[in-house]
């Protein structure tokens, strides 16, 4: 790897203050290698637009001093707001759609002084694991450019697995952060629920998005995170938790710590030798200190069946929005209603109309409380085996982040099967618990990541782990 | 509990999509499929658990009355998609669509 | 059977826009006839990624209504969304509370009316909710214009227990709430600029029944006498397809106020499922009790504890008080004047005539009257103490009027004294104005002391105009009398 990305951020940020290294340059060898994985090159469709110009002027332009990302390059998931590029949330609804106003978290990234590369490529309206819904064409895993990146952050992950940029922004809302770092050998952290400001995240279903960050490394995932995170006034579930930087668990002793081993996430149909390296993760941080338990966290299955009708209620209400009044596609029919339906059904993909319906169904009338109100019930149980958990004296959790390495494009027709690709990451959204992705290894050449889960609001922990297991693995993670 | 053609033809109308009919076949065995799996949410003693929270944080942060409006970067001309002296167009309103009788 | 058979079962849904600077999840100004979409942002325009945080004042303006109507406020209420398409809801949803409404169990007095006095109604609910933006349809054609400067302006909807027995009943209803809520300060209350809207609902039933009747819905009315107007209407209709055999569908009615008449609405009522769930971007409102309590101790003195007050303590007989505290303001003022005065009673009267015929002739309110209630006092005064009669404090209270308009400050006395208002006691000038009258009509004088006695007030009428007012009519009366029985 030979892009910025080849260098720690947080070592990127120190060496342009420091006039060590020239930001233009950085920022140019990021376009450079976005061009090499582009259209003309190797393809991947990781980015649906970016403009090197305005990143070239935004760069000149950064103030003097230290800024945490000063100089860094980032890439944004399409389904977050920003001024210079589309939003398009990789749908035909908001295809020439550009925000007028820009996502709290970007405002923190260029206020620490970050430069935006591009904006990334995602399942329509982050609605799949695979980056193959998108409107305008899957995006191909970096490692196997045969094999989808995961999803629904496909496109971030690829980049930072390409090396176009250290650090990139995704969105979660079952597990589209970490699935994907997992399938392209990086790290990938979903923070706790109302740990970073939802503003300017095209919502999914509000009450499990939340905005993730990807990493090269741990450490610039925790460097990321550290802009991002806090409190935000327009986003009333955002929390006032302190915000600290956890590049400083880096290195911090384990002694003591509790790692609960969930046997519902390993189950005997599991693939062994993702069963093997996930295991193997846990040595090391058996042998740095911490205490491996087994723990039983018994509501897990539900989480599929919950999480698939809490989604697509949401989903079907946060889409209404888009009815060809005031931005984005119209498609003109005779009449209002004609108008709507036919903007709504060009406007869509067919994944996004299957959640749409079944969103729409679960909450018509009669069907409300046998479906939504039943799923919001079982998503409190599912929360209570963590509790339970927690509150003996379980520190954090580590499990396989995905039950398979990233499948070939193509590979998984079935909607259902295609959800199943969720079955571990699901729980942390239904509970609202922050989450990470660690590379732990490869099956056949192929990246599997460990996933680690914590307390509400104690992602110091999960880093921590994170860091031990990054440390003890060196290249054997990427191998 | 699943869901048949009629079904997911009254859905559609109330999400304003308007599928043709193999694509209406396609997706109603398929929203019917995904629906047969929901079946294990309706075995699961859930009478004394009160539904979690739809907004997991806990306090509710008001606002005060006094802040000034986030600007638009770009002018509402310029994202609606039709526009006259300052009003958002739509269709007419034909007859048979009639005014909303729930709204405010 | 006949229309007499037939009882009237209404329940009323009043919607009240508060009084705030800014939207309710929003910081865009509340503003009527603003230019079209000029107060809307990300997220009253619904822009992908926007998102709502609560007004806190509308919380507290709500929660005041909700106390003063004797309401139950509850410590955890949710916002849900409620969901139809249409092109002045920006999100397909309209944010209201459903089935956790802010406030429960409440009740409307209704005073003053002597038939209806006494009767209480009951309020099922008040929740808080956003209204949606505005269609208008005739300005272009083949197209609807959408304004969504409404859109998002905070609302609460007060809905009434179906206890209304009549129009008049519901008349009175909708006057008595708007005087609580005026006392309260929620709101301007406007309802040709849409700050207080109703809608009704009504059924009939054989009078005795307990049961209730299949009910419409009656939108589209815009003024308390249309609300009357088109209830009356809709009852005779009920009553006629009920008495011809048929049966009442369920449906939305519009009254046609210019018409004076009442038609089905095209929509149908059932094609409708809102969808209803709670909001996830909002958390739960939770009201800490002491603050609760703090926010029912600071309400001021509402209209029915005040009139009672008014009868009580200054003696006031319940008309009389029921009128002065139709206003708050104008309630205030009389409290004032009384006050200053000493006199309630008189303070009354003056309130009542007075006042409130200048109130009438000029554009201004009672806020904007230039004679504050301290001066009038000064008025007042004079006639008890007999320095002019009361036609002439009315001319010094115009006077004064005129001039506090231009910013002079003089008293009641020196304006009585300069214009020569005062009252002439002194008895050769009396005498001398007595003469002078008698003379100008000698045979109406002989039939006077011949014993016509009704013809006295002739003669003081007579020497008062000589007196420009300034004669007390007292002692002119006296003085014509004694004249009468000895010639
Ligand atoms: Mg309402
Ligand atoms: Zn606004």
């Amino acid at each position: 790897m030979t892009g910025p990305a080849a260098v720690a951020a947080r070592e990127l940020a120190r060496a342009h203050a420091a006039g060590e290294r020239d930001v233009i340059h950085t920022v140019r060898t990021a376009f450079d290698r976005a061009d090499e994985v582009g259209p003309g090159g190797e393809n991947l469709n990781c980015l649906l637009s970016s403009d090197r110009e305005a990143a070239l002027t935004a760069a000149e332009a950064l103030p003097a001093g230290a800024l945490a990302l000063r100089g860094v390059p980032v890439v944004v998931k399409d389904n977050i707001a920003t001024l210079d590029l589309p939003t398009t949330c990789a749908s035909r609804v908001l295809e020439h759609y550009v925000s007028p106003y820009e996502a709290t978290v970007v405002r923190r990234l260029r206020d620490a002084g970050a430069i935006i590369v591009g904006k990334s490529n995602l399942d329509e309206f982050a609605m799949g694991s695979s980056t193959e819904h998108s409107a305008f064409g899957p995006t191909r895993n970096p490692v196997d450019r045969s094999r989808v990146p995961g999803g629904s952050s496909g496109g971030s992950a690829a980049a930072v697995a390409a090396g176009i940029a250290p650090i990139a922004l995704g969105s979660e809302t079952g597990g589209s952060v970490r699935q994907p770092a997992a399938f392209c050998g990086v790290v990938g952290v979903k923070p706790t629920y109302g740990r970073v400001s939802r503003f300017g995240l095209v919502a999914f279903a509000s009450s499990l998005d939340q905005v993730g960050v990807f990493g090269r490394t741990v450490d610039d995932a925790a460097l990321g995170l550290a802009v991002i995170a806090g409190h935000d006034p327009r986003d009333a579930t955002s929390a006032a938790e302190p915000v600290r930087d956890h590049g400083g668990e880096r290195g911090a002793p384990l002694r003591g710590l509790v790692v609960g081993r969930p046997r519902e996430y390993f189950a005997d149909s599991l693939d062994p030798r993702i069963v093997a390296l996930c295991d193997r993760a846990a040595e090391t941080l058996r042998a740095a200190g911490a205490e491996i338990r087994d723990v039983s966290l018994p509501h897990t299955a539900l989480a599929i069946p919950a999480y698939y009708v809490i989604a697509p209620a949401e989903c079907s209400s946060n889409l209404a929005r888009f009815d060809g009044a005031r931005y984005g596609l119209r498609v003109e029919g005779d009449g209002l209603s004609a108008m709507y339906e036919a903007t709504r059904s060009r406007g869509f993909g067919d994944e996004v109309i299957r959640r749409v319906l079944l969103g729409t169904w679960v909450l018509s009338a009669g069907y409300y409380d046998a479906y939504y109100r039943k799923a919001m019930q079982v998503r409190a149980l599912i929360a209570d085996d963590f509790d339970r958990v927690f509150a003996h004296g379980v520190d954090c959790l580590l499990t396989p982040t995905a039950p398979t390495p990233a499948f070939p494009l193509g590979a998984i027709a079935d909607p259902y099967e295609m959800y199943l690709s969720d079955v571990f990451t699901v729980t942390a959204n239904l509970a609202g618990l922050p989450g990470i992705s660690v590379p732990a290894g490869r099956v056949d050449g192929l990246p599997i990541g460990a996933q680690l889960l914590g307390r509400r609001f104690d992602e110091a922990t999960l880093f921590r782990a994170a860091f031990a297991i990054e440390a003890a693995l060196g290249e054997e993670a990427h191998r | 509990m699943t869901i048949d053609e009629a079904g997911l033809r009254r859905v559609a109308a109330l999400a304003r999509l308007r599928l043709a009919g193999d694509r209406l076949h396609a997706l109603s065995s398929q929203v019917g499929s995904i629906l047969e799996h929901m079946a294990a949410l309706q075995a699961v003693d859930t009478a004394n658990v009160p539904p979690m929270s739809a907004a997991p944080t806990a306090a509710s942060a008001l606002r005060a009355d006094d802040g000034e409006p986030l600007p638009l970067a770009i002018p509402r001309d310029r994202f609606a998609p039709a526009w006259r002296d300052g009003f958002f167009l739509v269709p007419r309103v034909a007859s048979h669509e009639g005014e909303p009788t729930g709204d405010a | 059977m006949t229309a007499g058979a037939w009882e009237m079962v209404v329940g009323l849904e009043v919607h009240v826009q508060l009084r705030t600077r800014t939207k309710t999840f929003c910081d865009c100004a509340v503003a009527f006839a603003a230019p079209p979409n000029s107060n809307t942002c990300p997220v009253c325009l619904a822009l992908p990624g926007a998102l709502p945080v609560l007004n806190g004042r509308a919380v507290e303006l709500a929660v005041r209504a909700a106390l003063a109507l004797g309401c139950t406020v509850h410590e955890d209420s949710r916002f849900a969304r409620k969901h139809y398409f249409y092109p002045d809801l920006p999100k397909g949803y309209q944010i209201s509370q459903y089935d956790r409404p802010l406030a429960t169990g409440g009740e409307v007095g209704i005073g003053g009316d002597d038939a209806l006095a006494g009767k209480r109604i009951g309020v099922t609910r008040l929740h808080m909710e956003e209204d949606a933006g505005k269609s208008v349809h005739d300005r272009f054609p083949m197209a609807t214009a959408i304004d969504l400067n409404r859109a998002g302006v905070p609302l609460i909807e007060i809905v009434s227990e179906p206890d209304l027995r009549s129009a008049r009943e519901a008349g009175a209803y909708l006057r008595a709430l708007r005087r609580l809520l005026d006392y309260l300060d929620v709101s301007d209350l406007n309802m040709e600029e849409g700050s207080l809207r109703v809608d009704a609902n009504i059924s009939i039933r054989e009078a005795g029944s307990e049961s209730f009747g299949t009910r419409t819905e009656v939108k589209n009315l815009n003024s308390f006498s249309g609300v009357e107007r088109a209830l009356d209407a809709e009852y005779a209709r009920q009553v006629a397809v009920v008495s011809s055999g048929g049966s009442i569908e369920q449906q939305t009615m519009l009254w046609d106020e210019s018409r004076g008449e009442i038609r089905p609405a095209r929509a149908k009522e059932g094609s409708h499922d809102y969808r209803y769930f709670p909001d996830p971007d909002l958390p739960p409102l939770r009201l800490d009790p002491a603050w609760i309590t703090a926010m029912r101790d600071a309400l001021p003195e509402l209209p029915d504890a005040r009139r009672l007050r008014f009868e009580r303590d200054l003696a006031l007989d319940p008309v009389d008080a029921d009128a002065l505290v139709a206003d708050p303001m104008i309630a205030d003022y009389f409290e004032s004047l009384a006050r200053n005065h000493g006199d309630a009673k008189t303070a009354a009267n003056w309130v009542m005539g007075e006042v409130r015929a200048a109130l009438k002739s000029s554009d201004g309110g009672i806020a904007t009257f230039p004679v504050p209630p301290e001066a009038l006092a000064g008025v007042l005064d004079l006639v008890r103490d007999g320095t002019v009669s009361t036609t002439a404090a009315k001319r010094v209270f115009a006077v004064m009027r005129e001039e506090r308009m231009s910013g002079s400050s003089t008293g009641a006395r020196e304006i009585a004294e300069r214009e020569g208002l005062t009252q002439v006691g002194d008895a050769d000038q009396l005498e001398q104005w007595v003469d002078d009258a008698i003379a100008a009509d000698p045979d109406t004088w002989a039939r006077l002391v011949a014993g016509e006695r009704k013809l006295l007030g002739v003669f003081v009428g007579s020497v008062m105009q000589r007196s420009g007012s300034r004669a007390d009519p007292r002692k002119v009366s006296q003085l014509l009398s004694a004249r009468a029985a000895a010639p």
